[in-house]
């Protein structure tokens, strides 16, 4: 059985190994976590967050300050999705920010069934008011 | 000299000894401070004995559900009443609760709307009056009384807030309490609007109201009334506010009294239990869908308001079973003389505002929603603060403490097929607005803020764009005001408000909604001048989910040397109405234009000055490269990007004059970012190895804890830290300090000080 965790990442809980949810790659054993089998990026935030003002004229440009802070884009190596940003210190390791407890999970999962595609939630329905 | 001595098992008082130290204490107590036993519990007080025999003598859900819709439906009037009332900027927009409490001073029922991280936290102070007033022979609980409050160590966000608390009498028994809470602004502190980044320890921050009697006979007492009037810098809102909260008490007073005559005591006291317990039952249930997991972020505040450093909000989210347990271990030390700490009910109350608002927005609002959920934090932490520290810019902690938890219950939710809203990116957190105060052009003293800081653009959804502008992170339902109406009363005009600030984006597959623009200048007074605190200049204060990115930077402009009205009158063509054009092209000859981050302490400001800057966007949610090339091009339609940034981003190809999509060019350059994305990065491990460094870098005054080690606190640089479990001060030099041994330095090279007698 396979549960959806993210976005683009799924548990197998046969093989309790993390998968892409795009292109079906494993990505490794999800004993440890999911970024150890993905690829890493260590991009300039000024890339994503373009300056507004002109950095030659201003100390703050809207941009975040590339020495201050950097982005780290994980990517599927398989299929070159992004499955997880992280706004970093320089130098902080990278966060083990999801450890699931793999016996606890296949427990709860056997209870209900596999589900192929997400549960979304439901939608805020505007309120149709009081009418006479 | 030496000295030995024999290990001696020390004497175990008994049960009798105990009680005896225990009454000596209580009997001498020379003050009375917040009380760590009321401040740091914010589950359910323990069912009283008249609890349970009333609910045992009520079973009926369906007198339970008519109570219940009648005491909340008094509780919305109350807010009415307060909204449309209260002199307050806060009144207006709904910076509000109003609420029944249990005897025990539990909040049962809130209103529905407004600002909900009270719901967590305005028990407090009544539980101080249940504790040290009632049987107190010099004060007392009768009926009739009121009691005020606003000292956040005591209860409350922040000192802004004031709170009116009435007991409610049936028969000569306590039944009740009702309370009506408003973020009233000013309060005498050292700038004006009640929420000073200047304030250095509490003695700064103004008026702090432990609970304290200011009602009898429901009649306020004039002559500490006015004692409060003469210590705030706006006498009138004080006392009409006062006025307000006290009748909205009364009129929800008049609502429970119909239930009391209708259903009788039992009835009443059954309901507000039963709801309570309830809630708390049902929110463990919810708890117990999701999946066994910790889940770890953090998030970066990059000042303290007076200077820029880097200050770690740490968080741990584990849920086991059905236990839920923020562990925000790690986080900074409190500043000593800093504002920006909070003490811990202000960060429960806002993880609250997460669950009530963004998670499960269909529970009964009210205390018992957050009850459950275990909270731990390092003591003397900037999200646990100390009773000496300043805390009246708790916001800052709050809010980053609220979004590290919204991000980690994202990555909860993802999985569980239980879900009462949807998976949410954070949205924004910072209020960006401008405080201001002086005197009018009416000649009034005034204290307070735009409210714009409640058009925080929402974080994207799962399936949805989050949407511009759309709430604070604290309340759902609060109202950006009319501005035109606020320039009636003071003197500034927001030249340019509401329009959307473009290229200040959160990309993703969904993006954040985003911020708007806001440029005012003073007009009609010589008096006036404004304040900005916020931080996010340097570094996002959210992060992004599931591969989507965080908000960029926002920070202060300012144009001097200018009076723009004449610009106005005189050279219109030259105005521009962005902060972008005005910034750059630099329209106005001779002024001079400079920028800053968000933490401007009160300046006064002349006519015709421009301070600009731009409210902030909610979190982009998935990989960009996913986004429909359809929506692409509607951002660039309605002004939210440029086509440049759409091209160069989320490789949509398109006709720059007709803006057609060519779908084919689009798939090509999205499949070719994406190999050149594989190409350009590298294996974690093989990463990690240049990456991971072992301390903070010594470039950056970094707080808090670095990488899993929670143990160990950094305060400032790398050769300076604290046990986690040992407090230590943690000063700040003041920052003209810092400037003038920087110039004082370049001096010193130049031997330019050489005469300087020290």
């Amino acid at each position: 059985m396979k549960v959806l965790m993210t976005e683009y990442l799924r548990i197998d809980l046969d093989t309790e190994n993390w998968e892409c949810r795009v292109c079906d790659h494993v990505i490794g054993t999800a004993t440890k976590s999911y970024k150890e089998g993905l690829l890493v990026h260590n991009r300039d935030p000024r890339e994503i967050h373009p300056p507004i003002l002109d950095p030659e004229k201003y100390r703050f440009t809207f941009s975040p300050d590339p020495e201050w802070v950097r982005i780290l884009e994980f990517c599927c190596p398989s299929c070159g999705t992004q499955v997880e940003t992280e706004y970093a210190i320089p130098g902080h390791p990278p966060l083990y920010d999801m450890e699931p407890d793999l016996p606890a999970l296949k427990a709860q999962w056997a209870r209900r069934g596999e589900q192929k595609t997400p549960v979304v939630g439901p939608a805020v329905a505007a309120d149709k008011g009081h009418g006479h | 000299m030496s000295e030995t001595s024999t290990k001696v098992a020390p004497k175990v008082p008994s049960a009798e000894e105990v009680a005896l130290i225990k009454k000596f204490l209580n009997d001498t107590t020379l003050f009375l401070g917040p009380d760590p036993e009321i401040m740091r519990n914010h589950d359910l007080m323990p069912r009283s004995a008249e609890e349970d025999a009333a609910m045992k003598n009520l079973s009926d859900a369906h007198t339970v559900a008519k109570i219940r819709d009648r005491i909340q439906a008094g509780c919305d009037e109350g807010y009415e009443m307060v909204e449309q009332m209260g002199a307050a900027p806060g009144a207006k927009w709904g910076d509000i609760i109003t609420g029944v409490y249990s005897a025990s001073g539990d909040l049962a029922i809130a209103s529905a709307g407004g600002v909900l991280i009270f719901s967590a936290l305005v028990h407090h102070p009544i539980k101080f009056i249940i504790k040290n007033w009632v049987n107190e022979p010099t004060v007392g609980v009768r009926d009739g009384d009121g009691f005020i409050h606003n000292d956040s160590r005591y209860g409350n966000v922040h000192n802004t807030d004031q709170s009116m608390i009435l007991p409610i009498f049936h028969q000569g028994k306590l039944v009740c309490w009702v309370a009506s809470t408003v973020h009233e602004g000013e309060n005498g502190a050292i700038e004006p609007g009640g929420m000073p980044s200047m304030a250095e320890s509490p003695s700064d921050e103004g008026l702090k109201m432990c609970p304290f009697k200011v009602v009898e006979n429901y009649q306020i007492k004039r002559d500490i009334l006015t004692f409060l009037q003469n210590s705030v810098r706006e006498p009138k809102l004080q006392y009409e506010d006062m006025k307000v909260k006290l009748f909205a008490c009364l009129r929800i007073k008049q609502r429970i009294e119909e239930t009391l005559n209708s259903d009788g005591p039992e009835a009443l006291v059954a309901t507000l239990r039963t709801t309570m317990e309830n809630v708390r039952a049902e929110v463990k249930r919810r708890v117990s869908e999701w999946p066994d997991m910790t889940v770890r972020t953090y998030i970066i505040q990059d000042s303290t308001l007076r200077e820029n450093c880097v200050v770690k909000i740490n968080c741990k989210l584990t849920k086991t079973g059905d236990r839920l347990i923020f562990d925000f271990r790690g986080s900074s030390p409190e500043f000593t003389n800093r504002a920006t700490n909070t003490i811990l009910a202000g960060l429960k109350g806002m993880l609250a505002q997460c669950f009530l608002c963004y998670v499960w927005p269909d529970l009964p609002r009210g205390q018992a929603a957050f009850a459950p959920i275990e909270v731990i934090t390092d003591p003397h932490s900037i999200v646990n603060s100390s009773y000496d520290a300043p805390n009246s810019q708790s916001l800052m902690s709050i809010f980053t403490g609220f979004t590290a938890g919204q991000h980690a219950v994202a990555k909860f939710l993802y999985s569980c097929p239980e879900k009462y809203t949807k998976v949410h990116a954070p949205t924004f957190n910072m209020i960006n607005t401008f405080i201001w105060g002086g005197v009018s052009q009416h000649g009034e003293t005034l204290g307070n803020l735009c409210a714009d800081l409640n058009g925080m653009g929402g974080g994207a959804r799962s399936d949805t764009d989050g949407e511009h502008a759309l709430a604070p992170i604290f309340a759902t339902m609060a109202d950006i005001g009319e501005q035109e109406l606020n320039e009636e009363d003071v003197p500034f005009l927001q030249l340019v408000s509401k329009k959307m600030t473009r290229d200040a984006i959160a990309p993703g597959k969904y993006r954040g909604g985003q911020g708007y623009t806001m440029i005012v200048a003073t007009k009609d007074s010589e008096q006036w001048g404004f304040m900005t605190t916020a931080q996010g200049a340097k570094i996002p204060p959210i992060q992004g989910l599931f591969g989507g990115y965080a908000c960029g930077c926002y920070p202060l402009s300012k144009v001097k040397g200018v009076d723009v009205y004449d610009v106005l009158q005189n050279e219109p063509h030259k105005f521009k109405h962005s902060i972008e054009e005005i910034m750059n092209d630099q329209p106005f000859e001779g002024a001079t234009y400079s920028t800053y981050h968000m933490g401007m302490g009160f300046e006064i400001s002349k006519r015709g000055e421009l301070f600009m800057i731009s409210q902030g966007a909610g979190a982009g949610y998935g990989d960009l490269l996913e986004r429909d090339p359809a929506s692409v091009i509607r951002d660039i339609e309605e002004g939210l990007m440029s086509q440049g940034v759409a091209e160069r981003l989320y490789k949509v190809k398109f006709d720059p004059v007709t803006l057609a999509i060519n779908q084919e060019a689009t798939d090509a350059a999205r499949d070719a970012e994406r190999k050149a994305r594989i190409a350009r990065s590298v294996p974690y491990a093989e990463f990690i190895k240049s990456w991971n460094k072992p301390t903070p870098p010594t470039h950056l005054q970094y707080f808090g804890c670095w990488g899993d080690d929670i143990t160990k606190l950094y305060m400032g640089s790398a050769d300076k830290f604290r046990d986690a479990d040992t407090p230590r001060p943690n000063y700040m030099t003041h920052p003209k300090d810092v400037r003038i041994a920087e110039l004082e330095a370049r001096l010193a090279a130049l031997g330019a000080m050489g005469s300087d007698k020290q």
